[in-house]
């Protein structure tokens, strides 16, 4: 007989419905923050896991934790969670980034972290764009796509997509690094275990892990949230699902 | 047990944190602090710490920030163009209210400025140099057994405050040898730290943890309660925490006001003084924030006149202008009254003994 897992559903490590500011309509930060909740329940990490959030729609759903949790400056989360994973090396330190606050204004503690070695799980929602200030271009933003700040469309002159997953997996202190999506059933359990290896290998002590989950946005892509599932697409076109590193030790 | 070393202002940064039981550092290269990053990579892993390089001053401070977060005594150390960096990430302490203690070893601005010595952060120091108007106090060291005292007494009022503070000091005093008393000092007791994030089975009610930083974007609701009960902070601090040195100036017809290395220089500018008969003293602010007023304005209402001697184009003396409120004359000695026009000029007592001369000859 087939058990078949849960598709979606609450996690008491964090439930929406404690989330103080809301999450728009059809925004997935909220899907993709009950599959870290789900995760960290299932792996009894909840005593000693710890939440640091960026600035931006990332760090609305902080609220909703039932774990110990932090705000920092925007960007700075690896360096938050460096701090504290130093000083209590049990713990389980992650931090939640946007796609900006990790790879534009984040590249400098997100650099540190990498060139260290950090112990840390490092989460990004990639929605291709600056959601909470307007929908702005991000290092994600697809080519062609019009933002505030790309009004023509993104073209080569604000530079090519950064691709956070690819480019973590070059390095030598990153043992796992994966991208996910929750547009799908099937692409929703693939993150779940995306993210449970990440933890996992932290949980090991080994080095550092990275999980990117792209999240629809569709207040700021001007769409309703069916036809963002359909953008969602567009963006897993340009950035691959799955494993791009997957190591027991540093080599 | 005390123990009596001869070393450099810089290392008393290390001695003073490890006395106050700081066993976190991290920090960036830069000079002229260096030695105090180099003492803390040697000695920590001695004692049990850790000590990290970080990636920039941006990362000093937010992992400065994490581990305070934590709960741990945890320090960094920079110099002037690092100390701009660290702004963002000391509005964000202010905010989260996380104690924590920032070394700085001025040197010349603005921009990349001159790798030595100058006092030229002052204003940047004592008016919340980031944004959103926070306060830290600002301790002023002028030697480098003060250095390692105040260093111990910046980590008891940053956990007494529940703020960053600031000891700033300056390329001559980090580069200056001295003999030093090495002890731990005492302080009143201070509260457990509950509220460190640390992971909900450690804390003793089993409920979560959450750093302050979210009050406001997070937590609307919370923000003009949070101003409020920093205004309150702030207040506190204001009234019970000012500290100064006075140095012959019961009688003292004109007044020098000095901090850092150039209090050092004007000490010996009075004793000179007061050997030849002129009625000069010295006013020695410890806390740069809060300010101590209250004696400039008590010293200009009963008659006195001040010198202002400090290492830049004019900081403190705008501070000194408050207190005294118009009573007084004011007058400014900076940078130009170096003995050399290169960085490596200091304000040497010959030249500040000069203009206390023609003052007090002008005022006759």
């Amino acid at each position: 007989m087939v058990i078949k897992e849960k598709v979606a559903g609450p996690s008491r490590i964090w439930d929406v419905s404690r989330v103080i500011v809301p999450l728009c309509a059809g925004c997935q930060h909220g899907v993709a923050t009950t599959l870290i909740g789900l995760v960290i329940e299932e792996l009894g990490i909840e005593g000693r896991a710890i939440a640091v959030h960026g600035a931006g729609c990332n760090s609305l759903p902080m609220s909703g934790f039932d774990i110990d949790r932090i705000i920092g400056p925007h960007g700075r989360g690896p360096d938050l969670a460096t701090g504290l994973k130093r000083v209590h090396p049990d713990a389980i330190v992650f931090t939640i980034q946007g796609d900006g606050d990790l790879l534009a204004i984040g590249a400098d503690a997100l650099m540190g972290a990498l060139a260290r070695g950090e112990k840390l799980t490092i989460i990004m929602y990639n929605n291709s764009n600056y959601s909470s200030t307007g929908g702005q271009m991000a290092p994600t933003t697809l080519m062609g796509q019009v933002t505030p700040t790309c009004p023509t469309g993104r073209g080569p002159d604000a530079g090519y997509p950064v691709h956070g997953a690819e480019m973590l997996a070059g390095f030598k202190t990153v043992v796992y690094s994966a991208r996910g999506a929750v547009n799908t059933p099937a692409n929703y359990q693939a993150t779940k275990r995306y993210l449970k290896t990440a933890f996992q290998k932290q949980i090991d002590n080994i080095g550092l892990s990275y999980v990117e989950i792209i999240s629809a946005c569709p207040v700021q892509w001007h769409m309703t949230p069916l036809q963002s599932l359909k953008w969602v697409e567009k963006i897993i076109a340009e950035y691959p699902l799955g494993e791009f590193k997957n190591v027991d030790r540093i080599e | 047990m005390a123990e009596r070393v001869f070393t450099y202002g810089n290392e008393m940064v290390g001695w003073g944190a490890v006395n106050a039981g700081c066993i976190y550092f991290f920090g960036y290269p830069i000079t002229p602090q260096n030695e105090v990053t180099a003492w803390f990579a040697r000695e920590l892993p001695k004692r049990g710490g850790v000590f990290v390089q970080s990636q920039s001053e941006l990362g000093s401070i937010n992992l400065v920030q994490g581990a305070a977060a934590a709960g741990a005594r945890v320090m960094t150390s920079t110099s002037s163009p690092g100390w701009s960096l660290m702004q963002e990430g000391i509005s964000f302490l202010a905010l989260g209210e996380l104690p924590t203690v920032i070394h700085v070893a001025q040197r010349g601005g603005p921009g990349t400025g001159t790798m030595r010595h100058a006092q030229m952060d002052y204003l940047s120091a004592t008016r919340g140099g980031g944004h959103g108007g926070y306060k830290t106090i600002v301790l002023a060291p002028a030697s480098a057994q003060e250095i390692h005292d105040l260093v111990q007494l910046a980590f008891y009022l940053a956990d007494k405050y529940r703020n960053p503070v600031v000891v700033l000091s300056d390329g001559i005093l980090g580069q200056m040898r001295e003999p030093v008393k090495v002890e731990p000092l005492s302080f009143p007791p201070l509260p457990e730290k509950d509220w460190a994030i640390a992971g909900k089975a450690k804390h003793k009610d089993g409920k979560f943890r959450e750093g302050l930083g979210g009050r406001g974007m997070v937590y609307p609701a919370e923000y003009i309660g949070a101003l409020e009960g920093l205004d309150k902070k702030y207040r506190q601090m204001q009234d019970a925490e000012v500290r100064y040195e006075e140095y012959q100036v019961e009688d003292a017809e004109l007044l020098l006001v000095a901090f850092g290395y150039v209090a050092r220089v004007c000490q010996e500018v009075v004793n000179i003084a007061r050997s030849e008969g002129l009625k000069i003293g010295l006013i020695r602010p410890i806390t740069l924030w809060p300010f101590p007023y209250e004696v400039i304005k008590e010293k200009a209402a009963n008659g006195a006149r001040f010198l202002v001697v400090e290492d830049n184009l004019g900081q403190m003396i705008d501070d000194v202008r408050l207190g005294v409120e118009g009573r007084a004359e004011t007058h400014f000695l900076g940078i130009f009254a170096r003995h050399l026009t290169s960085d490596l000029g200091i304000i040497f007592p010959d030249r500040v003994l000069e203009e206390t001369k023609r003052l007090l000859e002008k005022g006759r």
